[in-house]
């Protein structure tokens, strides 16, 4: 599909050291995190600046040639497989933190920024910037803002979307435009910031963005619930936000994904007991005191078999450190796993959590459940063999069931790692008819010719699938 | 160029050879990839990085790609660190995947004439006998003593050499003469009861070229109350071969130090020189698949431990150790830090001598790009990497810098010549060090 002609003008704009179409980096960008999907691209493309973003963009524009941005390949919806062929667009020249506004508390940053070391420059500077996605140590900040990351902190904090202030983005048809701006307020027309926020690179190219910052909290504490049943911890849950306490973090673990964490992050772990909250709450030391205190009583009331204080930084930060590695982890027991995002309101917690059992026993598939219980947000993972062909259809009947449950409670097929392509078939059932061609209307108009990242988000055809095979 | 009869071949022999399940672990999340010096160090390619030579190998297997030259360049360019296994929550034993592709790919193919030189030399007529390494360490103390090494400096023949040969060989320690090198005694006996027994494994490399620091080992295991055995039919711990495709090379040494040191009774198997030991103590899987050798190996494995470990558990620290007033700091050496887990103790050791500040160096936990021959065969990846551990060592003013392998060493060495900062830094091993530490009041 890429022509001499147009390997030329990609080379010459971008020089040859960053264009690649030799087989090996194709391979090696045909995959993301999602198991089972791949899919060769024709070339790998690394711009070094906005103009020459907007001249590959109108390029692929003339000649109908897929654009699939990447940041780090870390997204769980199959986001960047290039399912359609065309160029992987990398940002590894975009990957400077512009600047650190401490009178505005603003970050502006480059899209290839790595998550965590964002972080940590304005960490340096006594400033907080809370989405922290599990794999924020090599996600970039491109990634979060097209998948609307969520993380750890997102019950008190909220998500990506909360912080992103103002965007530069590349339009397909190759104009750049900026949206928002250093501003608290800002009601100008349409808030295309936030519809550029989850866009998954299939409206424009993101080449800069600037980020919220707040204070940093003066004081933290974090500590582990233990529960002999899932439903005590997942009612201690509701309970805790029913009773007006927003901790910073509640995090969900089972016990079959305690085991691998504790298998791999080897911190002693109870392993013995069904499920633990992981609680953080940060603030004033007053406060978090009297509500880590208000906490612990309502998990003991709710059945909680003990209730420990981490009793250092080191030690609260390697509970965080576990929590994080958990879908990893999943990795050792089956050479599959197929993890999941749907969302229930908080409230129904308790609620989705026996229904993902009853689905598990109902399909016979092993599920692992863990997530960011406060959100609502759980991730029943799927420990599974791709090579398993009868088992995989179970999987997705199951799965199928989840996104149902999930939608009738309220709720959503996917809280935080998006629709790309896995979860295209499912979108429907969130959106029906009308909510679909809203959005298709929105991406016919921005992007007519359908390069930016094609296939995703909108399903070409009907059947529904977890895992595809190339 | 390869016919296509040959890349069945291949592929049909990594389909048999390589650990499918092992390879369908990586959930290719990508959590290794900021811990890899190359993925950094090439500017963020996806081929130089864990997670890619991952794919690249599965791809292999599937039959989704060729082992075309690209594919063997990422491979190539590993610097096999192991960086990027105790930070895979997946568990994922990349290091053993790596070794088994680069041996069935070493079985396959025809080396460049540099590397092939060096390798056969190297493998089969260097390493595995003693008395030629001796030889060859007489002939360069023969070349360092002679004035011939003057001599080469002053007509600047060594420049004919490739950049980093020549200042390989400038940083090259004074190697001890032949007779310096007489045999030592197999025994050393405790200086009053044997707190533990412990059997001495010598290197090749360390045991030649670095024999004073062998000796300084031996001296400070019987401070701390061992007494200690040194078998002399022991041999090369065989990672060399193993890391640069040569495993049936390796598993023959294997059993050749299986042997020799089994029937010693000895508590502990200890090694100074981080690549062997991790290498030593990576004998049950080597040899897992040979039902006379997997317990042996097993039981062989269980003994290793690093001379920084035992003398931690021997409360060599709590000793009185002194310096000179001066700020060190320690570069890990990778294979004892994610092979053999062994991070903690040098840094015990190192933080108990007095008037020493001991100053972490950022990054302390990635390689240094020695890598075994990696820094004579991929010379600008392992410079670059060089380069960037520099900076972080500068940072720390230290004027000692502590290593826990041979390799390692030489590399630091080498950093330190090519920032022409050699009058003002050392690298040195730690053990040296603690022995000066023992003797200086
Ligand atoms: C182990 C693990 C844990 C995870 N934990 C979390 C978690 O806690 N919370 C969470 O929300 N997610 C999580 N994720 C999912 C994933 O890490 C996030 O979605 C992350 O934001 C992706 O970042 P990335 O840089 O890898 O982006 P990629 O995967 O490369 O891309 C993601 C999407 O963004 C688009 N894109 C990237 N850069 C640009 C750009 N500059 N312009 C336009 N489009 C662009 C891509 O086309 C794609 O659609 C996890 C993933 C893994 C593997
Ligand atoms: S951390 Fe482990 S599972 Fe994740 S990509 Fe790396 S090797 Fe694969
Ligand atoms: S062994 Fe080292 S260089 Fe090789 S992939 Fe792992 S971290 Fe990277």
């Amino acid at each position: 599909m890429i022509t001499t002609e147009i390997k030329e003008a990609l080379i010459h704009l971008v020089g040859t050291e960053n264009y690649d179409d030799s087989k090996v980096s194709k391979l090696v960008y045909s995959y993301d995190a999602t198991p089972q999907y791949q899919s060769m691209p024709a070339a790998v493309v690394a711009p070094r600046n906005k103009e020459e973003v907007a001249e590959i963009v109108k390029l692929c524009n003339t000649h109908y040639i897929p654009i699939i941005p990447r940041g780090s390949g870390t997204n769980l919806c199959a986001g960047t497989c290039p399912t359609e062929g065309g160029i992987v667009l990398l940002f590894k020249h975009f990957n400077s933190i512009l600047e650190i506004d401490e009178e505005n508390l603003t970050v502006t940053v480059e899209p290839g920024v790595i998550t965590l070391d964002m972080i940590k420059a304005v960490e340096a500077k006594g400033l907080f910037y809370p989405p922290d996605p599990s794999s924020m140590k090599i996600s970039t900040i491109g990634g979060n803002i097209n998948e609307n990351s969520g993380g750890l902190r997102g019950l008190k904090y909220g998500v990506t979307r909360d912080y992103v202030l103002a965007l530069e983005v590349v339009l397909p048809s190759g104009e750049i435009i900026h949206t928002g701006g250093k501003l608290a307020k800002d009601v100008a027309g349409y808030d295309l910031t936030r519809l550029f926020v989850g866009a998954e690179g299939t409206l424009g190219i993101v080449t800069q963005a600037t980020l919220k910052l707040v204070p940093m909290p003066a004081f933290k504490m974090t500590m582990l619930a233990l529960y002999h049943d899932l439903e005590s911890a997942a009612n201690s849950v509701s309970k805790i936000i029913a009773n007006k306490i927003i901790p910073t973090t509640l995090e969900f673990l089972d016990q079959a994904t305690l085991k691998v964490v504790e298998e791999y992050a080897q911190i002693g772990l109870p392993t013995d007991v069904s499920a633990v909250l992981l609680i953080e709450q940060d603030g004033p030391m007053e406060v978090v005191q009297e509500d880590m205190k208000k906490l612990a009583s309502i998990c003991q009331q709710e059945q909680a078999v003990s209730v420990n204080v981490a009793e250092s930084e080191e030690e609260a930060d390697s509970l965080r450190t576990a929590r994080r590695s958990a879908l990893s982890a999943m990795a050792r027991l089956k050479p599959t796993t197929i993890l999941e995002d749907a969302t229930v309101p908080r409230s129904e917690i308790a609620k989705m959590v026996v229904s993902i059992n009853e689905i598990a026993d109902k399909y016979e598939v092993n599920i692992c459940t863990f997530g960011h219980a406060g959100d609502g947000n759980l991730h029943p993972t799927c420990l599974t063999d791709a090579r398993d062909e009868e088992e995989i259809k179970r999987v997705e009947k199951a799965f199928e069931d989840i996104f149902i449950r999930a939608v009738e409670l309220g709720g959503t097929i996917t809280g935080e790692h998006g629709v790309g392509m896995m979860k295209a078939p499912y979108l429907h059932l969130k959106l029906g008819d009308a909510g679909i061609n809203a959005m298709q209307a929105i991406k016919q108009s921005l992007d007519p010719n359908n390069i930016m990242n094609p296939a995703k988000i909108f399903a070409k055809d009907t059947r529904k699938r977890v895992v595809v095979t190339k | 160029m390869t016919t296509s009869k040959e890349q069945e071949t291949i592929q049909q022999q990594f389909k048999e050879r390589m650990d499918e399940d092992e390879l369908m672990n990586c959930m290719r999340c990508g959590f290794c990839l900021p811990a890899c010096p190359t993925y950094v160090e090439s500017g963020y390619k996806e081929e130089h990085s864990p997670r890619g030579r991952l794919a690249l190998m599965k791809a292999v297997i599937d039959g989704d790609i060729e082992l075309d030259k690209d594919v063997e360049n990422s491979l190539d360019m590993c610097l096999g660190c192991r960086a990027c296994e105790p930070v895979c929550p997946a568990g994922v034993n990349y290091g053993h995947l790596l070794e088994e592709a680069r041996d069935t790919i070493h079985q396959n193919k025809k080396h460049s004439l540099l590397v092939q030189t060096t390798r056969k030399s190297a493998f089969y007529g260097l390493f595995p006998h003693q008395n030629r390494m001796r030889s060859l360490t007489g002939f360069l103390s023969f070349y360092q003593r002679s004035g011939l090494q003057k001599a080469f400096h002053k007509t600047k023949l060594n420049h004919l050499l490739p950049e980093n040969l020549s200042s390989i060989e400038k940083v090259l320690p004074k190697v001890p003469t032949r007779k310096e090198m007489k045999d030592r005694p197999s025994y050393v006996p405790a200086v009053s009861t044997a707190k533990k027994r412990v059997a001495f494994f010598h290197g090749c490399l360390m045991d030649t070229m670095f024999r004073q620091t062998n000796d300084a080992t031996i001296q400070l295991l019987k401070l701390a109350g061992c007494e200690i055995v040194i078998p002399q039919d022991q041999a090369c711990c065989g990672a060399l071969h193993a890391h640069s495709g040569e495993k049936d090379g390796a598993k023959e040494l294997a059993k050749r130090n299986i042997i020799a040191f089994e029937k010693l009774k000895a508590d502990y198997i200890i090694t100074n020189a981080g690549g062997c030991g991790a290498f030593l103590i990576d004998y049950d899987h080597l040899l897992k698949d040979d039902s006379e050798w997997a317990d042996r190996a097993k039981q062989f494995t269980e003994c290793i431990k690093d001379i920084s470990s035992i003398l931690v558990e021997l409360d060599f620290h709590k000793r009185s150790l002194h310096l000179q007033e001066q700020i060190i700091t320690y570069q890990d050496s990778c294979h004892l830090l994610n092979v053999m887990k062994t991070s903690n103790e040098p840094r015990i050791l190192l933080k108990a001598i007095d008037n020493v500040e001991y100053r972490e160096m950022e990054k302390a936990d990635s390689c240094c790009g020695s890598a075994g021959i990696y820094n004579i065969v991929e010379t600008e990846m392992s410079m670059k990497i060089l380069d960037s551990k520099m900076v972080n060592v500068k940072e720390t003013q230290a004027v000692t810098i502590v290593t826990a392998n041979p390799g390692c060493l030489l590399q630091m060495k080498l950093g330190i010549e090519r920032e022409g900062l050699s009058d003002s830094i050392r690298a040195v091993h730690i053990v040296d060090l603690l022995l000066e530490a023992t003797n200086s009041k």
